[in-house]
């Protein structure tokens, strides 16, 4: 048995260690440190209410969108507000805008770089991979950063800037479109359909949308090489190295649901297992346990009454990062638990065959980025400049709400309540707060944790690859996770 | 060549996430173009865990010399000054601790955003993780290195302070600062790069019209001025918000909300909240920092006299109800 410890694990943040206890190549167990506090949730008690969407979406640079939707929806039901279609339909583009480029960056920057590794230097693919998916040097990066950076001006457009964005408000938006403005973003969308149909799926996404099985989703594969488009180059690397077998975690997953527009949304909330397929979401099965976080010992507790308190020493504690479980289960959030809920066909029976997995992860963050494009040409398309954006309190009173909605990497929640106008109580919990907390008072690991037991690494002396691989499949967002 | 170490604390990620947004030409090839190499950025290089401590373990040494140390996010200094809020992943260290000793190694000590510079957003409210900036809290000199420090070029910590900061802003001061002598002339009072710091963000504000005529708007959304109800500092922020867009078109203000200036210390703490105009008497108490007060009020009420009526009933709503005039010329 031998003990080893992982860190900074870098791409997107590097506040994250990991400690392995191996049994000879195989780790038996794995503990996931999130190393930094910053205390947004004490620092937001005392605060005017509105002022939350300027602290809120600072809880996170990487999607700070979603910290100000999940905080102005929060706000919304406090405060009794509904928006206008079109303050909705803002809302919602800018939420897509953000999550969609973060997806495409988590492939391009973040994950596919781990490939072009010296690890791998003697593999018959190594030349190519290296070429295009390079950290910093390889030739993606120099075509994804400017398709990146023109597809975030229509955050420019609608929020005035990215990240810590301001025009998201609980009553709609306060940026009106006008009808130029809207002639833009139509621009701006069809500009990144283009850069999605050349470079990473080589093929219209309409196509991409329409493929429904895994014997689908291979006859698609192949009518071209590898090397033609990113996609058949992640699938055909996945098979190279069993990706599919790497990284099962507890194949328990939970969305809340995204996108609303006039009560609809257009992803749904619920859970997925294997056993049952779907279940409805009951949202006050969930409570934070804190057991072995270095925070005031209490019962697990619905955020709508957690708290948090830092404590300096505790002798279970071995990471800042509270552990979320819904109804006693650990969950696994992010695009692959969204498309199970929503019964996406393709990785429904993936996931069918092969459970969660670093391949089913990864494709359901491509196969998104195709499904939810065209949602965002039709929500441009519906805007109406001449109708209003938004609605206002005509005071700030007292009450409660829950913000509860889907950032790119899974379920993102904020709760809340006001007292004459100042907030009294603030709690959130983060997607990666959920895939990366650490035991619960069951000594449960967390869904990280599981995916890592029983994986067997190359060489115990050095930082496995293959361990970096299903961590970055979680995508880990870093300072959302203990805020 | 120069080199570049970025390191995070307590920060969101987020002026990282502006620096992608780098734009005509690219941040690859901005860096290129600037002569600056990469050690280790978080969000970008290949290297993890052990390998990054060798890195920094060879510039704690000597045998790498370090140009640039860049540090992202608030000194984290709690819990009771242990620096415990934030470890060094891997390394059971405080970041507190890292920092400390590779400044002493830096040729430019850069603190990038307002967190590294004054502590900003992190250090709000009570303060939670004991947050400060480099050389500044809020506005108070000392922060973690004190006020004597200087990196070995003999400059001071520059504060390229904004939240987030703007990607130009990080990466013209870099620029400037490989091919030119460093020279303490360029830094503001607060030791933020006059590059961006000489304008103030009301310069090219698109409700310029409505400024003038004190047509001001009353909800978040409208077309009017923001400073004499909705809070907005731009009269007072030191940025080039307006004349240098965000994300190809955008600023705050565009954006519908008011400014908060962001790049100076303390804007986590307003006077009252950020959608407010403070008032004595109804005459706003931050006006613009070098006019006369009773020559304010005095235009304030004239213009306010003299505004059109197309300016008056557009301040007061979210679209366009009166264009702009079309002047014929007479004989037509």
């Amino acid at each position: 048995m031998s003990r080893i410890l992982l860190g900074p694990i870098n791409r997107v943040e590097g506040d994250l260690d990991i400690s392995l206890e191996l049994d000879g190549s195989v780790i038996r167990e794995a503990r996931v440190n999130s190393t930094l506090y910053r205390g947004f949730e004490q620092l937001l008690v005392g605060k005017p209410a509105l002022d939350a969407l300027v602290y809120a979406p600072r809880i996170c640079g990487i999607c700070s969108v979603s910290q100000s939707q999940a905080s102005a929806l929060a706000l919304a039901e406090a405060l009794q507000l509904e928006a206008p279609a079109n303050g909705e339909l803002c809302r919602n583009l800018m939420l897509a805008n953000e999550s969609l480029a973060d997806l495409l960056t988590h492939f391009y920057l973040f994950f596919m770089p781990d490939f072009a590794r010296a690890d791998y230097s003697s593999a018959s693919w190594y030349p190519q991979i290296a070429r295009r998916f390079q950290a910093i040097k390889g030739e993606a990066a120099k075509t994804v950063l400017p398709a990146r950076a023109q597809f975030l001006h229509i955050l420019g457009l609608l929020g005035g800037k990215w990240p810590h964005t301001l025009s998201l408000q609980p009553g709609g938006s306060s940026k009106p479109v006008r009808p130029q403005e809207r002639l833009q973003l139509l621009t701006l969308l069809r500009s990144f359909r283009n850069f999605l149909e050349k470079e990473t799926f080589a093929a219209p996404l309409e196509r991409i949308n329409a493929l429904s099985s895994p014997q689908e989703l291979a006859a698609w594969e192949a009518e071209e090489s590898w090397q033609t488009g990113d996609l058949r180059t992640f699938l055909h690397l996945s098979r190279e190295l069993r990706l599919d077998q790497l990284g099962r975690g507890y194949d328990h997953f939970l969305s809340y649901g995204n996108f609303s527009l006039q009560g609809q949304k257009l992803l749904p909330a619920g859970t997925w297992n294997l056993q049952e397929g779907y279940q409805p979401l009951d949202t006050n099965a969930i409570a934070e346990d804190v057991s072995h976080a270095w925070l005031e010992e209490e019962p697990a507790r619905h955020p709508r009454q957690g708290s948090t308190r830092p404590v300096v020493e505790k002798d279970e504690a071995y990471s800042w990062c509270k552990a979320p479980r819904l109804d006693g289960q650990v969950m696994e959030t992010g695009a692959l638990a969204r498309a199970l809920v929503a019964g996406q066909p393709l990785l429904t029976a993936l996931v069918r065959e092969q459970g969660g997995s670093v391949h089913t992860r990864v494709l359901a963050r491509l196969l998104e980025l195709a499904r939810l494009l065209p949602e965002m040409e039709h929500w441009a398309a519906a805007l109406q400049p001449e109708q209003p954006f938004a609605v206002h309190a005509e005071e700030m009173g007292s009450g409660e709400g829950a913000g509860l909605m889907e950032a790119a990497r899974g379920s993102l929640g904020h709760w809340l309540r006001l007292e004459k106008g100042r907030i009294t109580h603030y709690q959130i919990v983060a997607p990666t707060t959920w895939n990366f907390s650490p035991r619960d008072s069951q000594q449960q690991p967390g869904a990280l944790e599981k995916a890592l037991a029983g994986t067997q690494v190359e060489d115990p002396g050095r930082d496995s690859v293959r361990v970096q691989h299903i961590l970055r499949s979680f995508d880990p967002c870093m300072v959302c996770t203990v805020h | 060549m120069a080199n570049l170490l970025w390191l995070q604390s307590g920060g969101c990620g987020g002026c990282t996430m502006s620096l992608l947004n780098a734009e005509s030409p690219d941040l690859l090839t901005r860096l290129e173009a600037a002569g600056i190499e990469l050690l280790w950025h978080p969000s970008l290089s290949e290297e993890t865990g052990s390998e990054v401590h060798a890195l920094l373990q060879r510039i704690l040494e000597g045998e790498l010399a370090l140009d640039f140390l860049c540090l992202e996010g608030a000194v984290l200094q709690g819990p009771q000054g242990t620096g415990r809020f934030h470890l060094l992943g891997g390394t059971g260290i405080p970041m507190m601790e890292w920092v400390r000793q590779l400044a002493e190694k830096a040729r430019y000590t850069l603190a990038i955003g307002s967190c590294a510079a004054y502590g900003g957003m992190t250090s709000a409210g009570i303060n939670p993780s004991e947050a400060t900036g480099l050389q500044y809290e809020g506005e108070l000199p000392g922060g973690l290195l004190g006020s004597e420090y200087r990196a070995h070029s003999g400059l001071p910590v520059i504060n390229v302070a904004g939240c987030p900061t703007h990607p130009e802003w990080v990466l013209e001061t870099l620029m400037e600062l490989v091919w030119d002598a460093p020279d303490r002339q360029r830094y503001d009072a607060w030791q933020r790069p006059r590059l961006y710091t000489d304008s103030l963000v009301h310069h090219g504000c698109a409700r310029n019209e409505y400024y003038e005529y004190k047509a001001s708007a009353e909800q978040l959304g409208q077309q009017g001025c923001m400073m004499e109800h909705l809070g907005c500092l731009g009269t007072q922020a030191h940025a080039d918000c307006n004349t240098r867009p965000w994300n190809g078109q955008g600023s705050c203000i565009q954006g519908g909300y008011p400014c908060i200036n962001c790049t100076a210390p303390e804007f986590e703490e307003p006077r009252s909240t950020f959608l407010e105009t403070p008032k004595l008497a109804g005459i706003p108490v931050g006006l613009p920092r070098d006019m006369p007060k009773a020559w304010f009020v005095a235009l304030a009420s004239l213009s306010k006299a003299a505004t059109p009526q197309r300016l008056r009933d557009n301040a007061v709503a979210e679209q366009l109800i009166y264009p702009p005039t079309i002047k014929h010329k007479k004989n037509n």
